[in-house]
């Protein structure tokens, strides 16, 4: 089955989208070696990522299985993942 | 596998025979640029230093312009100048000549304005490529390859071919005896303990660890989150979320190879091998500090479609999606899309770019030099404009 987003290390819990995802559609992740399918929340572009698993506000982002960010709010499995739920931990001057 | 390339006096290897006109100071490049379009076969370099900086910053200037001097794609130097700048025109016009090419200065105050510049440096600079046209290409090997990476204009789909393809090509010329260099510190943010990692000894990985904190505090010194600075705007819309996860994808350029050796901005290696060079990651300033680290071949991955070459060492694009393949594919010299469609292998994308990083060494051009695209360019400095 063609992939429609993909995963790179099992423990990740976003993925990223290969094509343009529709709200509703069933998109098949390719998690590791095998696939899960995700229903999605709503629209993500192509290179856009989205949760694979409910995610709880300020939980960790992982992505190749290593921390990318932090969760700003709750992102449920399918939905969108990106600057405006997500923070930065690095390069943060306004935290200093 | 090897390549056609022009054989230095100082050992090193160019894949370009060019005559280079550098500017030696913000306020004359407009002349060094007259002179290199008025020759076939000359090629300017310009930036906005030279003077009005602290010490620190001038070192700086000096130190690049005699890498960029001392690359081996270029077969004589002619620096233009001004006259009353702070940078060390005679030591550097010095220290480049021991490299055993020939370098000539002109100053504009000197020689009685930018006219009398022109048409002299002109005439020196059509002399110099008449001598360089008459050495011929000889045969070399992956050992003679010294190769800049660099990745831009990024989006998701790097991290998942561009980057790690140029792993693999990175990992194939070291392990063919060549040199490979790693740069854009502000790209190890959130990564730094993967690239130390490989290090091939604690000090270098501390070496590694330091430049990281070096870098993310002078962002954090503006007191801002750097986000939308880095990741870049064009970034965040091609998906990207944090620093972190652009940095995760941008190491994969150095592959699995120790890393030899830790650089300063524009400084030659002394070894050979995967080594780091501070660096920031904005075009200009990597492209022109890894030419004056000697590299004689670049490539640079770009997800959303970067243009950018240098004038005197070619800059081999690819792509990880089709999208950016068609759309930019006049700049575009390679696509790895097919990794991400299960169509290609990682380790067959990485042999083809090394084919095709060597068929370029030998002579055949790049998008960027097709294009005329070849102007990003400025030397790194760390220092206020005084």
């Amino acid at each position: 089955m063609k992939r429609d987003a993909i995963a790179i290390k099992e423990e990740d819990n976003v993925a990223t989208a290969l094509r343009d995802l529709a709200a509703g559609e069933a998109a098949s992740v390719g998690v590791g070696d095998g696939t899960v399918l995700v229903t999605m929340g709503g629209e993500v572009e192509f290179g856009h990522k989205f949760a694979i698993r409910d995610i709880a506000a300020g939980e960790d982002i992982l992505k190749y299985g290593e921390v990318i960010g932090r969760a700003t709010a709750r992102i449920p499995a399918g939905a969108h993942a990106h600057v405006h739920n997500v923070e930065s931990l690095r390069g943060r001057g306004d935290l200093a | 596998m090897g390549f056609q390339g022009y054989r230095r006096a100082d050992g090193s290897v160019g894949t370009r025979n060019y005559v280079g006109v550098l500017s030696t100071v913000v306020c004359a490049n407009e002349v060094a640029e007259d002179i290199a379009r008025q020759v076939d076969g000359a090629v300017s370099f310009t930036h906005h230093q030279g003077c009005c900086q602290t010490p620190l910053d001038i070192q700086r200037v000096n130190e690049v312009l005699i890498g960029l001097g001392s690359n081996p794609n270029l077969a004589a130097v002619l620096l233009v100048s001004l006259g009353c700048e702070s940078t060390a025109i005679e030591a550097v016009a010095e220290t480049i000549r021991k490299t055993g090419k020939r370098v000539e200065v002109i100053g504009l105050q000197e020689t009685g304005g930018a006219a009398r510049t022109r048409a002299e440096g002109t005439l020196i600079v059509q002399n110099m490529v008449a001598e360089a046209s008459a050495q011929k290409r000889e045969p070399f090997g992956l050992s003679d390859i010294v190769l800049g990476m660099k990745c831009g204009s990024s989006d998701t789909t790097q991290g998942l071919s561009a980057t790690p393809a140029i792993g693999v090509a990175s990992d194939l010329i070291v392990a063919g005896g060549g040199t490979t260099i790693l740069g854009e510190i502000t790209e190890f943010i959130g990564a730094e303990h993967i690239v130390a990692s490989h290090a091939a000894n604690e000090e270098i990985g501390n070496r590694i660890l330091a430049l990281v904190e070096r870098m993310e505090n002078r962002a954090k010194a503006v007191g801002c989150d750097m986000r939308g600075g880095q990741p870049t705007g064009g970034n965040i819309k091609g998906g990207l979320t944090t620093i972190e996860e652009k940095s995760l994808g941008a190491i994969a350029k150095g592959g699995t190879a120790p890393i030899q050796a830790v650089y300063e901005y524009g400084e030659r290696p002394a070894v050979k091998g995967l080594v780091v060079m501070d660096s920031p990651g904005r075009e200009p300033e990597i492209l022109t500090g890894l030419a004056a680290a000697g590299c004689n071949m670049i490539v640079f991955a770009t997800g959303r479609g970067a243009p950018q070459g240098f004038p005197f060492v070619p800059v081999v694009k690819l792509t990880g999606n089709d999208l950016t393949w068609e759309r930019m594919r006049d700049h575009m010299d390679m696509s790895v899309a097919g990794v991400i469609e299960g169509t290609e292998s990682l380790p067959e994308a990485g042999e083809r770019l090394v084919r095709t990083i060597l068929a370029v060494s030998s002579g055949e051009r790049t998008r960027a030099e097709i294009t005329g695209y070849t102007r990003a360019m400025d030397i790194y400095v760390t220092g206020p404009v005084i």
